[in-house]
């Protein structure tokens, strides 16, 4: 793990993409402190104003602080973003290694949850239920995104535990007479940490690209409050004639996700068995 | 045979990339060979030597990214930096190659005949037609001695066993009768049964197509009796060459000499010399011989200068003029080497890898009562018919449901089941070391993890420790657990590679509820006992070498004090070097603390040198059990002489001399309930017996019985062998059973 | 191989059943058809807003159980229902559903034939400039949400248009309606109509794909069999291409099944900015109606079409490995 991560730290991409990572969420949380807009006020002097000193992003059609609502939608995209794949990510390990370290009716009973969700697009349930959470608030917003984002996950989980169960010490320790849930836990979730920080960081993008496109057909962040899939939405019509209302939310949200992306590509090049092995051999 | 060089190579020098931005990986370095037609040439050596390297650098075949310098001569072609168009057509029609593993080795999608008739359409003309390749394929195979080789052709790779699919592997090899056929550890992934007919096919080939074969093993036995010469290879350098006999006999290197002393012999049971230390990695090795740190008579002079591989001086050997046939050695002291022994160069007494120091028992009043019991052993085998059980196993049957095939069409009997292991019989006594003997398939394995189930079997009786583990109750096993230990095959993989070393010798102590302070009170003597040094319990296991992560799993086995030790084919990852010295831990623990063994192996060699009894196994059934020297000079069962037999010496006189039985077919996966014996289809017996004999084999299942109602010594079979010469005829050994 | 396939076969309808029954659940618990009437204006009476409820067997004051059971019952009729305007679900269905197949049909065989295509190129040409350019392009396609692609792509084709004078391509709609002609002017039509929703759906096909069956490839150039297949006379090109090519495209069956959700998306998005009358449109109009039944049809169809994909993938690993063909 260890050649692995000095690895990391060597490839361009990958020091590149925390770097922007760590560049936005500086802009998400202290930018909203630098300028004196918020994202709810509004210049009535200034509507449709192109960036200036007074506004640097510009104004929105209503004379809104384009800088401010940006920022704002995207410390809220951020935000959801982190949860979805924490717990996203959390559920398809306890599921994934329960269904296959235990096995029989633990694991058909789990699968067939799995294989249900992923008959129907997740996206339709979202624009099904989403509406009716509307009221519920944000992170009601993010437990139903990361409800419909662990089956993959959870079914890689599993092929992962099944091999690693029988690895030797797995079974060693089997023998010995520890306990399921500690061998689970000290013997078969700290083999698949790589794997399970690789998924999380993808899943960041994966998360953060559906709730644009959810906001895209309105059924996302609800207003006053904004995200950058909300701000996005709201300007693609006008993205020729006023172009930094697109701009700025657009360019963001391919920062961040390019980045999530290098990063979490780079992760699994360092930290993918495989790739280990071939470091090992060489 | 023998004529002029068709092969040679010289100074070759083979280095794979070492990763981003570090330097390239030297893994050979500086091989010359010589290869004349229609010899056999043996390249001996340990994992990491650079064997598999050098034989593929001979096709052109290294991975991307590896650099090959030196030349590489294939009949006055020069191989090396060849056009890949101009290499492509010399691979498969003059120089050809047997691969290690032929499960992975063949196109898992393609037909095998297909795959041999390729051979035939790359490089015949006029281009054979698809149909008349694949009649000849089929003809190849049946010259490899593949029985049924119109179905063989017509097969998938993993349709065929790992025997058949190695003779495909030889015949897709021979089909443009090349001029060399290099085999990269043509029989390490198959029985020993099996490696018999391979290493027979090879030789059936080779005669047939006069081609010069390079064989490259790290088995001693398989080299002592297929090869004319041997190149021993040590740190990606050949540092002995000699004709076989020579090398054995009269080796000039003390590498050589401690390598072979350190082979458990058959036909013997002599003191094993390990030696001490592990090769250099690659890309790690001194500046001056690369054996020298292991090297118990090296000096400052080995310590700066590569030694070059040079003709010994003062050899002895009837040696022809030519380049061939010298004893070549890379060593400034072969005289010393040659007054020597094995056993003066390598005292085997030093305990553990160098570590030194006094080995401390466990706890004094213990171990020199289970001493007391250990040194009582010598006389139990068989004496002592109400001894003391720790382990003892009746009528076990384990069986498994056979996949259901497609279930639309095609009706078969309902309860089609696996039978993994079939009414086996096994006892193991206090203090007793008793060896589980097999090829795969025959049930070692489902017997050993019945066993640690400690759950009622399907049918049967298992008693451990006096407890029948049909009524054990929770806490019972949680005891258990405890009292018995087991060590497995792979220490790469037994040993978590996230925990120290330290932690790992305290899981079964916690797992037993120990606290966490007396558990770790215990490490250090653990580690010493094991030959290992205290300071190794901060450490991670990645930071040790295969010998010595096999001395961490014996401590943790051994953390508990278990009165028994299951050990699963313990030694068969290690080099054999270093299972020397794990073979004589073994031994020393089981001298001071003396808890009873079962030990499951492939490895009759190693069975010979470590185990009181044995059990042999067979299709899931116990077939021959009885004194490991009793049974290793007059085997009853013809199927035990004829595994003994198929166990390749590493002497090449002996090798030649002795007798062999050569079985066919493959060893079954496992008896499907089937009446008779299991063993007829292959039984050299049953191939020449009477019809009416033959009837009895068919219709009933042999029991084990033995000479006289008391011979500890039995075996499973209608007509055994009653000295180990020649079986009775028409005398069943059992009557009126079942 | 019959009896792996027929197994699928049943464990796909019981998933099938099931999602139906969920899909019907939790659309009637989401979704509010009564504040569709209820919101008309004028604001309609409460009894007539009761009335045309109940008959559209949408009121939410009668049992949910007892309304799946009466639409289940049609449906395996073959009814469907109403959608909320009264009009039959069949017959929107009938019209739409040709629609979405096609648009699914043309983007699954030009991502994953493409995607395929040029992993193999980039693995072959590993760490040159190819395997950079195409490493680039999936990086920034597979950052891009879809429908921010399918906008600039729609901005792209405004350009290009306005660039040589005349419109080539065409973004909305499935065809010029009122257009004459011969068939050939109304493929070329047709084909000016797909480009964009094409492209907008096998965009992120051909980036994902791409990436796993460079990888697949880049796992099989460092197999045994093809260093066997080397040995045996072949060149490194020929040996990929003979006995590496399939045994590489074996674990894409499995992104295959998978990557067909994330597929089925784009199409609803392309289908709602390109303005094509396909289920996918028709589902986002039914969500914010509150049309239960025309939910539930266009979530049965999309069920339908993933289960397809899976048995698709499991009929085309069969057919690439005789290892599975047992057992």
């Amino acid at each position: 793990m260890t050649p692995g991560l000095r690895g990391l730290a060597r490839s361009p991409r990958a020091v590149a993409g925390a770097v922007l990572i760590v560049a936005l969420f500086l802009l998400a949380f202290v930018g909203p402190h630098l300028t004196s807009w918020s994202h709810t006020d509004v210049d009535y002097t200034a509507l449709r104003s192109a960036p200036s000193t007074r506004h640097w992003f510009g104004t929105s059609r209503i004379g809104q602080d384009v800088f401010a609502q940006t920022v704002r939608g995207l410390q809220k995209s951020l935000l959801i973003g982190l949860f979805v794949a924490l717990f996203s990510t959390g559920l398809a390990a306890a599921v994934g290694t329960c269904a296959g370290y235990f096995g029989g009716w633990t694991d058909r009973l789990l699968m067939f949850l799995v294989d249900l969700l992923l008959v129907i697009p997740g996206f339709l349930v979202l624009v099904v239920v989403a509406p009716a959470l509307r009221d519920a608030g944000w992170m009601a917003f993010v437990g139903l995104l990361a409800a419909l984002g662990w089956m993959l996950t959870a079914r890689a989980v599993r092929a992962m535990t099944l091999s690693l169960k029988e690895r030797p010490y797995v079974v060693a320790a089997r023998h010995m007479g520890v306990r399921p849930f500690l061998i689970i836990r000290r013997h078969v979730v700290p083999h698949m940490a790589s794997f399970l920080i690789t998924h999380a960081t993808i899943a960041v993008a994966g998360a953060v690209i559906s709730e644009t496109g959810l906001s895209y057909f309105g059924f996302g962040v609800q207003p006053p409050d904004v995200s950058l899939g909300t701000l996005i939405a709201d300007s693609t019509d006008v993205a020729l004639t006023y172009p930094w209302m697109f701009f700025f939310p657009t360019g963001l949200l391919l920062c961040f996700v390019l980045a999530v992306n290098l990063v979490g590509e780079a992760l699994r090049d360092a930290l993918d068995p495989v790739a280990v092995r071939a470091e090992v051999r060489a | 045979m023998t004529g002029g060089a068709i092969l040679e190579v010289r100074d070759l020098h083979v280095s794979l990339p070492g990763g981003r931005r570090s330097a390239p990986v030297p893994v050979v370095r500086g091989v010359s060979l010589t290869l004349r037609a229609g010899e056999v040439l043996g390249i001996v050596g340990e994992s990491g030597a650079g064997k598999t390297m050098t034989a593929l650098s001979l096709l052109g075949l290294t991975p991307p990214g590896a650099v090959v310098r030196g030349s590489v001569r294939l009949l006055g072609t020069e191989l090396v930096g060849l056009p890949v168009r101009e290499l492509a057509q010399q691979r498969g029609r003059r120089i050809a190659m047997v691969f290690q593993d032929p499960l992975t080795a063949f196109t898992p999608v393609r037909r095998v005949g297909d795959q041999i008739g390729e051979a035939l359409r790359i490089h015949q003309r006029p281009r054979p037609t698809r149909e008349s390749a694949l009649r000849r394929a089929v003809g190849l195979l049946e010259s490899v001695g593949v029985p049924e080789p119109d179905r063989a052709a017509r097969a998938y790779p993993h349709e065929l066993s790992g025997g058949l699919r190695q003779r495909a592997m030889i015949a897709m090899a021979v089909a443009n009768r090349p001029d060399v056929i290099v085999a990269d550890e043509p029989t390490s992934a198959l029985d020993v049964t099996v490696q018999a007919q391979v290493l027979d096919a090879l030789a059936v080939a080779r005669k047939a197509t006069g081609a010069a074969l390079l064989l490259v093993s790290h088995d001693l036995g398989v080299i002592a009796g297929a090869a004319d010469r041997v190149a021993v290879m040590y740190a990606g350098r050949i540092v002995e060459s000699a004709p076989v006999d020579d090398l054995f006999s009269r080796p000039r290197m003390p590498y050589t000499l401690g390598l072979i002393g350190s082979v458990p012999r058959l036909d013997d049971v002599g003191t094993l010399t390990p030696v001490p230390g592990t090769p250099p990695a690659p890309g790690t090795a001194p500046p001056g011989c690369s054996f020298a740190p292991r090297c118990p008579i090296a000096d400052a002079h080995c310590e700066e200068a590569e030694p070059p591989l040079a003709r010994v001086s003062g050899t002895t050997a009837v040696a022809v003029p030519g380049a061939g046939d010298r004893h070549l050695a890379a060593c400034f002291h072969t005289g010393t080497t040659a007054r020597h022994t094995a056993q003066e160069l390598f005292p085997p007494a030093v305990p553990g890898e160098r570590s030194g120091g006094p080995v401390a028992g466990s706890k004094p009043g213990a171990g020199a009562a289970k001493a007391a019991i250990a040194g009582a052993k010598a006389t139990a085998p068989g004496l002592r018919p109400g001894a003391d059980h720790v382990l003892r196993i009746t009528g076990l049957t384990k069986s498994y449901p056979l996949p259901r095939r497609s279930g639309l069409r095609l009706r078969r009997r309902p309860a089609e089941a696996l039978h993994a292991v079939e009414r086996a019989d096994l006892h193991v006594r206090r203090g007793e070391t008793v060896a589980l003997v097999g090829e795969s398939g025959a049930g070692k394995s489902t017997t050993l993890s019945e066993v640690i189930a400690f759950a009622a079997p399907e049918a049967g009786r298992i008693e451990i420790l006096g407890h029948d583990t049909a009524h054990l109750r929770r806490a019972d096993v949680r005891g258990l657990r405890g009292r018995v230990q087991l060590v497995l095959q792979d220490p790469m993989a037994a040993l978590d590679p996230r925990m120290t070393v330290g932690a790992i010798i305290a899981e079964p102590l916690l797992a037993q509820r120990t606290d966490k302070a007396r558990a770790a009170a215990r490490t250090p003597e653990l580690l010493r006992q094991v030959g290992l040094d205290p300071s190794a319990a901060g450490r991670y296991p990645h930071e040790f070498s295969g010998g010595q992560r096999q001395r961490i799993a014996f401590a943790r086995a051994l953390a508990v004090e278990p009165e028994l030790l299951l050990l699963d084919e313990p030694v068969s990852a290690l080099d054999v070097s270093v299972q020397a010295g794990i073979l004589e831990l073994l031994r020393r623990l089981k001298r001071e603390l003396g808890p009873a063994c079962l030990f499951v192996t492939h490895d009759l060699a190693v069975v010979r040198q470590i185990a009181d009894r044995l059990v042999v196994m067979y299709g899931g059934r116990t077939i021959e059990s009885g004194g490991v020297t009793e049974v290793f000079t007059r085997p009853r069962h013809p199927y035990t002489k004829a595994l003994l037999s198929a166990v390749p010496l590493p002497d090449p006189r002996a090798e030649r001399a002795r007798e062999r039985i050569i079985l066919p077919g493959d060893p079954p996966r496992a008896g499907g309930g089937t009446a008779g014996c299991l063993f007829r289809a292959r039984c050299p017996v049953y191939q020449t017996a009477a019809p009416e004999a033959r009837a009895l084999c068919e219709r009933e299942t042999p029991i084990p019985a033995g000479r006289s109602a008391d011979d500890p010594h039995v075996a499973a079979c209608h007509f055994p062998y009653p000295d180990g010469k020649a079986p009775l005829r028409h005398r069943p050994a059992s009557k009126g059973q079942l | 191989m019959v009896g792996r396939l027929s197994q699928r076969l049943i464990h796909s309808a019981i998933l099938l059943v099931v999602s139906t029954l969920l899909s019907y659940l939790v659309s009637s618990a989401a979704l509010d058809p009564r504040a569709y009437f209820a919101d008309r204006q004028p604001p309609p009476p409460a009894a007539s807003v009761d009335r045309e409820l109940a008959s559209l067997r949408l009121d939410e004051r009668e049992p949910v159980l007892d309304r799946f059971a009466h639409w289940s019952w049609h449906a395996l009729h073959g009814d469907l229902g109403r959608t909320i305007d009264g009009a039959s679900v069949n017959d929107e269905f009938g019209r739409r559903v040709g629609v979405s197949v096609r648009l699914l049909l043309i983007g699954t065989l030009v991502g994953t034939g493409l995607g395929v295509l040029a992993g193999v190129w980039a693995a072959v040409r590993r760490g040159r400039l190819p395997d950079r350019m195409l490493t680039v392009f999936s990086f920034l396609v597979l950052s891009v949400p879809t429908f921010v692609l399918a906008l600039l792509l729609k901005d792209g084709a405004l350009q290009l248009n306005q660039a040589v004078g005349h419109t080539v391509i065409r973004y909305t709609g499935e065809s010029t309606p009122g257009r004459s002609g011969g068939l050939l002017s109304h493929l070329q039509d047709r084909a000016g109509h797909l480009v964009l929703p094409a492209a907008t759906v096998a965009l992120g096909s051909i980036a994902s794909y791409s990436r796993y069956q460079r990888g697949a490839t880049l796992d099989v150039l460092g197999s045994d069999h093809l260093r066997t297949a080397q040995a045996k006379g072949l060149t490194p090109g020929r040996a990929l291409l003979r006995h590496g090519l399939r045994t590489s495209l074996i674990p894409m069956t499995t992104f295959f099944s998978f990557g067909f959700l994330t597929l089925f998306t784009g199409s609803v998005f392309a289908e709602q900015i390109f303005g094509w009358p396909g289920m996918g449109s028709w589902f986002m109009d039914a969500a914010q109606k509150g049309d239960v039944n025309s939910v539930v049809a266009v979530n049965l169809f999309a069920s339908v079409t993933v289960l397809l994909a899976g048995l698709v993938a499991d009929v085309l690993l069969v057919v690439l490995d005789p290892r599975v063909r047992r057992g």
